[in-house]
């Protein structure tokens, strides 16, 4: 007998005794120590970032304002109304009504397609002002700015970084660069921390998809509504990280 | 695989050979199987970088350059410590031997997730494949990838960062399958103070795993988007700290020198009552033990930054908790010696491995007090007492214990006896080439001599020297024992009894090797699996 055939829906291969009230508890301890591991993996960006704010005071106030808070905010809305539906669609598994588990499922799932247009239009924004990560040093005809690359500056603090000594050979758009470069530290983090939660989104958009795929083929009954649990879960903690990333990103004064 | 023709032979089905393509291997969610393809895959990195160190040591054993350059040197030490470390050691026992045996000693048919399992082991071939393709790239950073060097060295950089996420993925998979399985599939009457020490300590160990490798997965990601976007988070030209990247780092790879050493403990924990026939003793206090040692663990980190720049109140913080590392570690000490006094012990091969461990892990935790020493890590930081300590802990401790399980076990995984006279001295060769490799080390690093160097004045020649025929001596007993257990396995005409040593531990009261299914029905349990000798009224424990 191979371990394919020994395989029940639901219950992992190869495991008689592992009952499915058992399976169900063992794979929700997974999931939660899984969720554990995520919060950690954003825990240093968290860390990073509040010891770069307590540094950089007044750049990342002022890198902070050049967001859109009302982009943000509708973001927010829409994570949360997604984890709503997410939660609905736990009942509504739990009562074994397949069809309706699929209509949330496929609801919180456009959600977050919504979310990451909305990041999609956030980020080309900030491209296009010049906001990303990266210090730019301008070329300067005259030998006396320390340009170069990032990795050979003269070092010290950021915002002396490439300044050059006398400023008026610069072109206005050089100039904007050189004050642009004063909020790299906070954009380096803005992008590593929506990035990943961006990341995030699509992993938990593609859980959210195949439990609806299961949904569809009528998988879920009063009796094995894991996936759907499981699922849900996934989804609250990326709204969860966007709750504590949307006022920490945008609005913390 | 072998082995599984020659099961067929005798009639009896067993895990081995009830399935017998290649397919069927490359397919397995059989725990067994998995933890035998680990034991293959990272048995030959543990070749692989031990060749490495033997490389350095020829260049090193006499003063000046002898048959390679500076910059060799620099990838050659990159190559051993990463091979070693994450391709080696951190799966190492857990995914070996704890994968083999964890269902076994609680008495289950699989671990919690059997599919989860086997793609953890193929997420790690691919770490390690990708880590090989960088390491020969090359990569000079030393297996820390300290920042700032590490985000403007040419050498292939994102790439292994790369290779450690991956192999970090894996890590946390296996540890968290282990947790979900010690605590859902333990079968009746296995309570939690019933269980196996080594259950223990793979536990413990599968806590850290889970928990602090998403902080070395997320840190080097950092440093990928450092080098690729400039995002500047540990350049100090950008505004970033380096410190802050030794932060992080160490906040896993403190941690990650349990993952490496705890299932060592489990594993001198289950030999030595069964060859002193005695009760372990303490039997509780080792189990705590080992959670206090994964909770004091991640407290401790900065100890290896205490001449990096940290402030006094924090040096002293994680000076003074790293002392309280010795607490939970001297208990395990006490306890295993105590078990053995006035036992009736049998000098087997797994024996000598475990007491082997019990003395060199103690020289490993004294010399650890020393590092831990504010002003005495002034002068001992990056020099070779930090090396010797390091190997002392880690070849001493972890390696040691994963061949001694690996003896003591053998029979159970192959159905097979080894030569046990070639192991015995084999353990010589390992133990005396072991210590002649390093108790020099710790002398040279009192005397001065850095860390990391190609090359050293011609005072330290001798005492390089003799480090260095240790170390010849020492790869020659790996090479024996592991060429003792392979041989034994594919031409041993021995066969294993069920349980050849007497042992009480669940994992023997089955057929050697075991069947697919482990037991067959679920066994059921009534006491803990240490009670040698003259049982006491009312439970030995």
């Amino acid at each position: 007998m191979t371990a394919a055939a020994e395989t029940v829906p639901g219950e992992p291969p190869h495991a008689h005794h592992w009952s499915p009230v058992n399976a169900y508890h063992g794979a929700k301890l997974g999931m939660w120590l899984f969720l554990a591991t995520e919060l950690l993996l954003f825990g240093v960006l968290f860390t990073s970032f509040a010891i770069y704010r307590y540094t950089y005071l007044g750049e990342f106030h002022d890198a902070s304002l050049k967001l859109d808070w009302k982009l943000g905010a509708i973001n927010t809305a829409v994570l949360i109304l997604s984890s709503f539906t997410a939660a609905l669609a736990m009942d509504a598994a739990q009562r074994g009504n397949n069809k309706r588990v699929k209509n949330l499922l496929l609801f919180t799932v456009a959600c977050g397609g919504i979310f990451l247009v909305v990041k999609y239009f956030e980020y080309s924004h900030k491209y296009e002002i010049g906001l990303f990560p990266g210090v730019e040093c301008p070329v300067v005809e005259a030998g006396d700015a320390h340009h170069g690359d990032a990795h050979h500056g003269a070092g010290g603090h950021h915002q002396e970084y490439c300044w050059p000594k006398d400023t008026s050979a610069l072109s206005a758009e050089q100039k904007e660069m050189l004050v642009s470069n004063k909020y790299k530290m906070y954009f380096g983090l803005y992008y590593c921390m929506t990035a990943l939660h961006a990341l995030h989104v699509i992993i938990g958009m593609g859980l959210l998809s195949w439990v609806c795929f299961l949904a569809a083929r009528n998988r879920f009954s009063e009796q094995y509504y894991t996936p759907v649990e499981l699922g849900a879960l996934y989804w609250h903690l990326v709204d969860l990280i966007w709750i504590y990333l949307f006022p920490l990103l945008y609005l913390v004064d | 695989m072998s082995a599984g023709a020659e099961g067929v032979e005798h009639g009896e089905k067993n895990y081995l050979n009830h399935e017998t393509t290649i397919w069927s291997w490359l397919t397995t969610v059989d725990h067994k199987r998995i933890g035998l393809m680990y034991l293959f895959t990272i048995t030959a990195f543990f070749i692989i970088g031990g060749l490495a160190a033997l490389t350095m040591r020829l260049e090193l054993a006499r003063s000046g350059p002898d048959f390679m350059t500076p910059d060799q040197y620099n990838i050659l030490f990159t190559l051993h410590g990463a091979i070693m470390i994450f391709l080696f050691i951190v799966p190492g026992i857990p995914a070996t031997m704890g994968n083999f045996l964890l269902p076994l000693m609680i008495g289950a048919k699989d671990v919690a997730f059997p599919r989860l399992n086997l793609l953890s082991y193929y997420v790690y071939v691919v770490g390690a494949a990708m880590a090989v393709v960088a390491l020969l790239n090359p990569i000079d950073t030393g297996w820390t990838f300290y920042a700032p060097y590490s985000t403007q060295t040419k050498s292939a950089v994102i790439l292994m960062t790369g290779a450690a996420f991956v192999l970090g993925f894996s890590s946390i998979l296996t540890g968290l399958n282990f947790v979900v399985t010690v605590h859902r599939l333990r079968c009746p009457g296995m309570h939690w103070d019933r269980l196996p020490v080594f259950v223990w300590a793979l536990y413990a160990t599968a806590v850290i795993q889970t928990l602090a490798t998403p902080v070395v997965g997320i840190t080097l990601l950092l440093l990928i988007m450092e080098r690729w976007l400039g995002v500047g988070v540990f350049d100090p030209a950008m505004g970033g700290d380096p410190v802050l990247y030794e932060h992080f780092f160490w906040f896993y790879s403190h941690p990650v020198v349990y993952i490496m050493v705890l299932p060592a403990f489990g594993v001198v924990g289950e030999i030595i009552p069964v060859f002193s026939r005695k009760p372990l003793f303490g039997y509780k206090m080792v189990c705590y033990a080992s959670l206090a040692i994964a909770l004091v663990g991640f407290l401790v980190w900065a100890h290896h930054m205490l001449v990096a720049g940290i402030s006094d109140p924090s040096a002293i913080y994680f000076s003074v908790i790293t002392f309280g590392v010795a607490i939970p570690t001297a208990v395990k000490v006490f306890n295993w010696v105590s078990t053995m006094y006035k036992g009736s012990i049998s000098f087997d091969t797994p024996m000598l491995y475990a007491m082997a461990f019990v003395f060199l892990f103690m020289i490993a935790g004294t010399t650890g007090i020393y590092l831990a020493t504010l002003a005495v890590d002034v002068f001992y930081h990056d020099t070779y007492f930090v090396v010797a300590h390091f190997h002392y802990t880690i070849q001493g401790g972890a390696v040691i214990g994963l061949i001694a399980a690996l003896h003591f076990w053998f029979p159970k995984m192959t159905g097979k006896m080894y030569n046990e006279a070639i192991a015995k001295v084999a353990f010589v060769l390992v133990f005396v080439g072991f210590n002649l490799t390093f108790l020099p080390q710790f002398v040279l690093g009192m005397q001065g001599m850095p860390r990391r160097y190609f090359d050293y004045l011609p005072e330290f020649e001798e005492l390089h020297m003799i480090s260095s025929f240790g170390a010849v001596i020492n790869g020659f007993g790996y090479t024996f024992a592991l060429v003792n257990l392979l041989g034994a396995w594919i031409f041993s005409r021995r066969k294993a009894t069920e349980n050849p040593y007497n042992s009480l531990s669940l994992e023997w009261q089955t057929q050697s090797p075991p069947i697919h299914e482990n037991f067959r029905e679920t066994p059921t349990v009534d006491d803990y699996p240490y009670a040698y000798g003259t049982p006491v009224e009312g439970g030995g424990h």
